[in-house]
């Protein structure tokens, strides 16, 4: 009965959404209060019926329902109960449904938080994200049913998918919708935008939050997933150019861009189209990154669940969403035409570089992602695009955007005086460069030019943040400024400190398999590594073999990891669970291959320097975007737009 | 007019995407092309005692085909498989993954045996190290220990020319 009260709170769902888009768009079509006065109860209902159908789903995986054919797919009586509640996202039909939840979550807040936007612009809003909303709940109630039902039953379920059977996996796409779906809220605004045609650019101020925050959770989302792939898949691998991963990148690329020129629109209210054409293009990306993962079109090692039916309705929802939105920017974006300029060296034209350097780094993704699509498509020979490909385009392209961010933060809107500029900057980038020629070969012994790049690059972004606050400091006495201020500082230390772990891991990472017996050492850099036993354990439903290693850095005892080869009962699917011996400086990486005979075992040993800095970087990044979005400024301009829209209505 | 060009882009773009849909995605380059043979030593399926090690093969190019008697496009390939042999081109080298030594051999007395050697991995220990998506699926290795090319699928007789024979010079 329960899954069925789900079904039905989906369907309540879909004509609440239905309700949503049609009385908002009409509403503000026709100027009728009380047609866009349904938008609101309709948005919060929404959120409410798709809150209780996900909750319905929830419940038959802890009640063990196997006669709901999706958790006899994806659960067993033996999953841990965590895993039972993150198998409900685990594969196809549940994350979808997740995807409503959030979306609808997102709509609500939206609905809720716009009390004091111009009536017709909110409804419009509203109206956009519940059309977004109709696609995605017809998409699950006419392809991909989480409730179906199995008559009879089966006596027990088939297991989730042991590689999802981690603390890493039950949180990534949770975290990584919250910012895919982030970003319909920009789309909704900059379609409103472009309906109303209003030319000031409070549109602007009012996305930039949302936005943020969509891409807070983007950041957060994509470090979870390379770190889960970095010590689940076994490889030791942080990325793969792989097209999953490149899905969730392109749209973080774009909205990072979006963050940058929104900036300049509501300061200085240039850039309007650009603005408006970002704003419909992350959201996009996250729709096409949908689509290449749902449909199975490219295949890879994260996807799940592939399905070519599935694929041609994503296809054409993706169709009428980005070409109508890309329609009525062909018909609009001239009215935001610019007006103004700003001198050749100036904040305005930072962020201009800021943003082609984004957008092409997002096409080369794109392309790169694509091209044994296009070239299939076109009769030619499959071919296989990689990291070599990936790297040549583009690392050149990141370094490139290091180099502009040192200068960019130093510039001023409008006019920046270079004299002053190159005055300011020029010994931090004399200093950045010594000590990226000095310090690799000082610390590892040995370097190479892109090392030296890199470090050079992050140094150089690291002291011009520190320089910015010591000209503070000198002028003013104290360091203070505006929490958006603060963000874009330590967002861009974050940026830099991913920099330098990416530079640092893929430069002096040492890798080695060896066959070792118990008993046996080796030695591989300063690091000595004994296997001791290996043993059989049991989990709650896998058996595994468990390797004890005794670790020791130049003799001296670092204690044991325990990497285990496990076996998942009911799928029979073996696993690698590596053991990592984790500091900021470096990570020890264990991994437990096959048993050779004869009481030899295969070990991947692994030391990877900084890789920390990776994950530690993007967390600094969203840490960065919080900051950002907790500045006084976006709630004291909301209080003085109602101020003033009281003063206009008194 | 410029601002057309975006969903002139656009509209270009989901014509191939259209396209993909009716494209095979089994056809997937291995990330371990261009690398060398994850390397691996197994009994082999005929007993316990035997083993077979890539190291035994350097030197020459050979296929690892994987197989396993549950796998019924495994069937399919089978005669296909048997004539390659017979044309002693390239060595094939089974991979008999997650199967049973009893089953395993009664299919090799029963259909007959295209394999130079037959390694056993029951549990997929080495399925995975070579990142095998599901059977059959077959690994060109060259002389050099490089994997060449990796074929998802039966290994039909187009897929044998035009992709593993003519890749590599006999």
């Amino acid at each position: 009965m329960i899954p069925e009260l789900g079904q039905v709170a989906l369907i309540l769902c879909l004509m609440l959404a239905l309700a949503q888009m049609v009385f908002g768009f009409a509403g503000a079509a026709t100027n009728r209060a009380n047609w866009m006065a349904v938008v609101k109860p309709a948005a919060i209902g929404q959120m409410v019926f798709a809150t209780l159908s996900f909750a319905t789903l929830v419940i038959a995986f802890l009640q063990d329902d196997f006669t709901v054919s999706y958790v006899a797919n994806n659960s067993n009586t033996a999953l841990p109960t965590l895993y039972k509640v993150a198998a409900v996202w685990g594969a196809h039909e549940g994350s979808l449904l997740l995807w409503v939840l959030v979306q609808s979550g997102w709509t609500c807040a939206v609905a809720l938080g716009s009390g004091r936007l111009p009536q017709v612009f909110s409804s419009r809003v509203i109206a956009t994200l519940g059309f977004v909303s109709v696609g995605f709940l017809l998409f699950i109630l006419l392809t991909s049913n989480p409730f179906w039902r199995m008559m009879p039953g089966a006596f027990e379920g088939q297991d989730l998918n042991p590689l999802l059977q981690d603390f890493g996996l039950a949180v990534h796409p949770p975290v990584l919708y919250l910012g895919y779906i982030g970003f319909s809220v920009a789309f909704a605004f900059a379609i409103a935008t472009m309906l109303g045609g209003d030319l000031n650019t409070q549109w602007a101020r009012w996305t930039r939050p949302w936005t943020t925050l969509a891409w807070l959770f983007l950041t957060i989302g994509i470090a979870l997933g390379s770190w889960w792939a970095y010590y689940e898949l076994g490889w030791g691998g942080w990325w793969f150019w792989d097209a999953v991963e490149n899905a969730s990148f392109m749209p973080w690329l774009i909205g990072t861009a979006l963050i940058h020129s929104l900036a300049v629109t509501d300061k200085r209210g240039l850039f309007k189209s650009w603005t408006l054409l970002l704003s419909i293009l992350a959201f996009s990306l996250s729709l096409l990154g949908t689509f290449l993962v749902r449909s199975g079109v490219l295949v890879s090692v994260h996807s799940f669940a592939s399905d070519p039916e599935r694929g041609l309705y994503i296809l054409i929802f993706l169709g009428v969403v980005v070409c109508s939105a890309l329609l009525l920017y062909a018909l609009r974006a001239h009215r935001f035409d610019e007006q103004g300029h700003f001198d050749l060296v100036s904040r305005e034209t930072a962020l201009l570089v800021n943003n082609v350097l984004l957008v092409s780094a997002a096409f080369v993704v794109l392309f790169g992602t694509l091209y044994p699509l296009i070239n299939e498509g076109l009769g030619l020979p499959k071919v296989s695009v990689g990291e070599p490909w990936f790297n040549a385009y583009f690392v050149p392209l990141a370094l490139l955007l290091m180099a502009s961010l040192g200068i960019g933060m130093h510039t001023l809107w409008r006019v920046s005086n270079t004299n002053s500029l190159v005055r300011r900057l020029r010994w931090l980038a004399v200093v950045a460069v010594i000590a990226a020629l000095v310090l690799p070969s000082l610390f590892f012994g040995r370097t190479a030019v892109m090392t030296v790049l890199g470090t050079a690059a992050a140094l150089w972004v690291i002291l011009s943040t520190a320089s910015e606050l010591w000209i503070r400091y000198r002028t003013n006495g104290n360091v203070r400024m505006p929490r958006a201020m603060v963000g874009m500082l330590v967002a861009h230390v974050g940026v830099a400190l991913c920099v330098a772990g990416v530079t640092y891991t893929s430069a002096y990472s040492d890798q080695r398999d060896v066959a070792l017996k118990a008993g046996e050492s080796y030695t591989l850099g300063n690091y000595s590594f004994e296997l001791q036993t290996v043993k059989q354990v049991e989990g709650p439903n896998y058996v595994a073999q468990e390797a004890t290693v005794g670790l020791a850095y130049k003799g001296k005892s670092l204690g044991v990891l325990k990497p285990q080869k496990r076996l998942y009962r009911v799928q029979k699917s073996p696993m690698t669970e590596s053991d990592i011996h984790a500091r900021l400086s470096r990570d020890v990486y264990v991994a437990l291959g096959a048993d050779l005979g004869n009481g030899s075992y295969s070990l991947r040993l692994q030391i990877k320097p900084m890789v920390r800095f990776i994950w530690l970087g993007a967390l600094i990044m969203a840490l960065g975007g919080f900051l950002a979005l907790t500045d006084r400024r976006y709630y004291l301009e909301r209080r003085a737009v109602e101020a003033g829209s009281k003063a206009r209505t008194a | 007019m410029r601002f057309s060009v975006p969903l002139v882009l656009f509209l270009g773009l989901s014509v191939f995407l259209l396209l993909g849909l009716d494209q095979d995605p089994q056809k997937i380059p291995s990330p371990f092309i261009g690398k060398p043979v994850p390397a691996f030593s197994l009994e082999t399926v005929e007993s316990a005692s035997g083993t077979v090690s890539t190291q035994d093969y350097a030197g020459k190019p050979y296929v690892i085909n994987v197989w396993g008697s549950w796998c019924p496009a495994c069937y399919d390939e089978h005669p296909y498989l048997l004539e390659y042999a017979a044309q002693g081109q390239l060595p094939i080298i089974g991979l008999n993954w997650k199967d049973t030594r009893e089953k395993a051999q009664s299919w090799l007395a029963q259909l007959g045996d295209p394999y130079v050697a037959n390694a056993f991995d029951p549990v997929g220990d080495a399925g995975i190290n070579l990142g095998v998506y599901g059977a059959p699926e077959s690994f060109l290795i060259g002389a050099d220990g490089i994997v060449l090319y990796k074929h998802v699928g039966p290994l039909t007789p187009d897929v044998w020319q035009e992709q593993f024979l003519a890749r590599v010079q006999l």
